[in-house]
């Protein structure tokens, strides 16, 4: 029977992880946004905006969640990342805030141009920004940078993640937010043109998460060697490696002869792959270098307790999440929007 | 401004922007579900119509609470670690189960205000039910989290470590039931006024408009009994105050020395060199009698605490006066509205209740405010009270008052625009075409 500590972890874990890609796509959605071009740039739009409306907030609640379990269950590591990371996750906030309330504002406010452009802009470059410094903030925790270490302003609260190695981390939440909401999209038309609009970003994003892997591991080597050790020397490195390059592979082929669903499955799990890779290679560590699972965690009492109302909270959860997939990515959403 | 008074006032405007958005998210899907109902019930299509419309305004301030209540989850950390690494093994229960709550809200919102043609009527309605119902327990275990900072239980302090932890014992706190019950009641009494009075003013205007009759009248029927409840919860409410936080009750009330059979000061300044309150109405034994219901009782004032834990005194006296006064108002004007519904009188032909249902409009908003700088600022000098001083929770970092100014100017931005698009999309009253639309049912419905 594993601890508590170590279920609770894990609970965290898979917060994170469907925070990536629930929450991820719908940012990345947003990258398109930006980027549409073309003959079909209204329309693609159009399916971006009906695929994310009814689920984002739903999907963002995996942050919160995962924040509260943070606070809840290691209570030293959230007030460690709070006190050091204060500038990377205040801009991330202003981000989520902006992405947020533009996203609404453009749905209901008139539809003329200049107002549905001016929340679109809105809308899709804090669609860029917050993924980014999600991923510097991320990178920084990797890089067992963050860490009190006294000194000057700089050197305490901007050292830790205003690194080369951060910032190619924050590239590649970037990549990856942008590479599974394009495949995600080429369901989401019914449309042909559309969805090889779609199938094209999705080849060309998923080459860009290629090199911003590379990049991240060849800056990893100095910038954090436990990730780095992690990643080449554990038991379990090669065959990850393994599956997760089997899994891109197979998404790439899965796209280029258009067996879309299988696409989604198989990005989905490569980029699980990858957040796994961080989070196995920092196990036992929360905060390296010295933050472990077991000197940061709450009671006995308060994890065995948090762990029941989750498994229960999990029963009306679940379901209802499962309920507003069923009635909104069953069928395209281009395919006649029930809106208002 | 030091980091201190920085951090403070980021966290109090932070707070004060969500609750307003918060209260929204558990009053309105309660209006939209009546009249989604009646709609059903009756086949008006006006009712459909606000139905829609009411939707539309929940899911503009839904987005902007769900945004700024995660700002709020980080800013525990990013402005006061310190209490969060002490408290977050026991109130960090009720924030799971919060947590849980919203998603079930956030899910059966996006369910309700898309799924329209998707799901069948019996469906929407109790997609609506489950928005209201998550709302208001996301609300009751947020605040439970609050009344343990004001009633700290459920853990043992050893040298200043917590330890022997039970947040069962932490959620069950003594101020729990109180504060949930208040906050709740004032968030249906706000948005239930704040919709009335906005179409009561409409009604003025207009006064035969079928679209702002029916608006007005579903708002009330919310709006009112919470109204009228309230003083009961306010009265258990300060009872509680009295014996758990003493301090606070003495700065509420201005009551500078401990004595029996106290008298009650309505409104006033309190002198802070000369120890009393200046310009009030006194009502001899009211204090004793509102707090431990006893003319006789005995009140601790605040000579029995030191200087250095006192809250400030105005601004908690103040508030606590602006959140009764307004309360008091919501009351009387609900008793009137009850007894013309009562006497089967038609509200809308009776322009001086208009009126004053149409002041009532920002009136629970305020009160609502007014209460949480009671419940905030009264418990200071302490962030758990009697246990950690608010000094020693804040952050390290110093320059703090460069996000305050940030997060100022983009809650100030977006209070505009919300503001501007509720007006434009939902309070106005539909254009001709748009009546056209509702008194052609089988095009509306389609």
């Amino acid at each position: 029977m594993p601890e508590l500590r170590d279920i609770a972890a894990g609970v965290l874990a898979l917060a994170l992880n469907a925070y990536v890609l629930f929450g991820g796509a719908d940012f990345g959605g947003g990258v398109w946004d930006m980027l549409a071009t073309g003959p079909r740039r209204d329309r693609q739009r159009d399916v971006i905006s009906h695929a994310i409306g009814p689920i984002w907030e739903a999907n963002h609640v995996w942050l919160i969640f995962a924040i509260v379990v943070s606070f809840t269950c290691f209570p030293a590591v959230y007030a460690r990342a709070g006190t050091l990371l204060h500038i990377p996750l205040t801009l991330m906030l202003v981000g989520i805030v902006l992405r947020g309330s533009a996203f609404t504002f453009r749905t209901y406010d008139n539809e003329h141009d200049a107002a549905q452009r001016r929340w679109g802009r809105i809308f899709s470059s804090a669609s860029i920004i917050t993924p980014v410094l999600l991923g510097v903030s991320i990178g920084a925790v990797a890089s067992g940078r963050v860490m009190p270490t006294g000194g000057s302003f700089t050197q305490q609260y901007v050292d830790p993640w205003f690194t080369p190695f951060a910032l190619s981390v924050g590239l590649l939440t970037l990549t990856l937010f942008a590479f599974l909401a394009a495949v995600y999209l080429t369901l989401e038309t019914h449309h042909r043109e559309l969805a090889d609009d779609f199938r094209r970003r999705a080849l060309g994003s998923g080459a860009a998460v290629f090199f911003a892997s590379a990049l991240v591991l060849l800056l990893s080597d100095e910038a954090a060697p436990l990730v780095r050790q992690g990643l080449t020397r554990s038991p379990w490195a090669v065959p990850l490696h393994l599956a997760t390059g089997a899994t891109a592979i197979g998404v790439l082929a899965a796209l280029w002869y258009r067996y879309y669903r299988l696409a989604r499955l198989g990005a989905a799990l490569q980029v699980s792959f990858i957040f796994w890779g961080w989070v196995l290679a920092q196990y036992p560590l929360l905060i390296p270098p010295d933050l472990s699972i077991q000197r940061a965690a709450a009671p006995e009492t308060t994890l065995r307790l948090v762990l029941i109302g989750i498994a229960i909270g999990g029963v009306i959860l679940l379901p209802s999440l499962w309920y507003l997939f069923q009635i909104f990515k069953r069928v395209p959403a281009d395919a006649g929007t029930g809106e208002v | 401004m030091s980091d201190l008074l920085a951090a403070r006032s980021q966290m109090a405007m932070s707070l004060g922007f969500h609750i307003i958005f918060a209260v929204v998210g558990i009053g309105m899907p309660v209006l939209m579900v009546i009249a989604e109902r009646r709609w059903q019930k009756t086949g008006d299509p006006i009712y459909l119509e606000l139905a829609k419309r009411w939707a539309k305004g929940t899911a503009i301030l839904f987005a902007v609470g769900a945004v700024s209540g995660t700002v709020l989850s980080f800013e525990l950390g990013l402005l006061w670690p310190h209490f969060m690494e002490l408290a977050g093994p026991i109130i960090g229960m009720p924030f799971s189960l919060e947590g849980f709550a919203f998603f079930t809200e956030a899910i059966f919102l996006g369910i309700y205000l898309y799924g329209w043609t998707r799901i069948s009527p019996r469906a929407h309605i109790w997609a609506g039910i489950a928005v209201a119902v998550s709302g208001a327990a996301s609300g009751i275990f947020v605040v439970i989290a609050n009344a343990w900072m004001n009633s700290p239980t459920g853990f043992e302090l050893v040298g200043g470590q917590i330890t022997n932890v039970d947040p069962i014992a932490g959620m069950r706190n003594p101020m729990a039931f109180q504060q949930t019950l208040h906050m709740t009641l004032a968030s249906y009494t706000a948005t239930g006024f704040a919709v009335a009075g906005i179409h009561a003013l409409l009604l003025l205007i207009d006064p035969h408009n079928a679209f702002h009759r029916r608006a007005m009248s579903v708002a009330l029927v919310v709006g009112v009994p919470a109204a009228l409840l309230q003083p009961i919860s306010g009265d258990i409410s300060a009872r509680s105050v009295a014996r758990h936080q003493p301090a606070k009750l003495a700065a509420m009330e201005a009551h500078f020395e401990t004595a029996a059979g106290v008298p009650l000061f309505i409104g006033g300044w309190p002198d802070m060199e000369e120890k009393r309150v200046r310009y009030a109405i006194r009502i001899p034994y009211g204090l004793s009698l509102l707090a431990f219901h006893d003319p006789k009782a005995t009140v601790k004032g605040l000579d029995r605490f030191p200087r250095e834990d006192w809250p400030n005194v105005p601004i908690v006296h103040v508030a606590f006066q602006i959140m009764v006064a307004l309360g008091t108002y919501l009351a009387l004007l609900s008793l009137w509205i009850a007894w013309m519904v009562f006497r089967r009188r038609e509200l809308p032909s009776n322009r001086p209740l208009l009126w004053c249902i149409a002041a009532a409009a920002p009136m629970g908003f305020i009160a609502i405010e007014a209460g949480w700088t009671v419940t905030e600022v009264g418990r200071q000098p302490w962030t758990i009270y009697g246990i950690l001083r608010t000094a020693d929770a804040v952050t390290p970092m110093p320059g703090l008052i460069v996000p305050f100014i940030l997060f100022t100017l983009l809650y100030c931005f977006l209070g505009v625009v919300v503001g501007w698009l509720l007006y434009r999309q939902i309070i106005r009253s539909p254009k001709s075409t748009e009546w056209s639309r509702i008194y052609r049912p089988e095009v509306s419905r389609a």
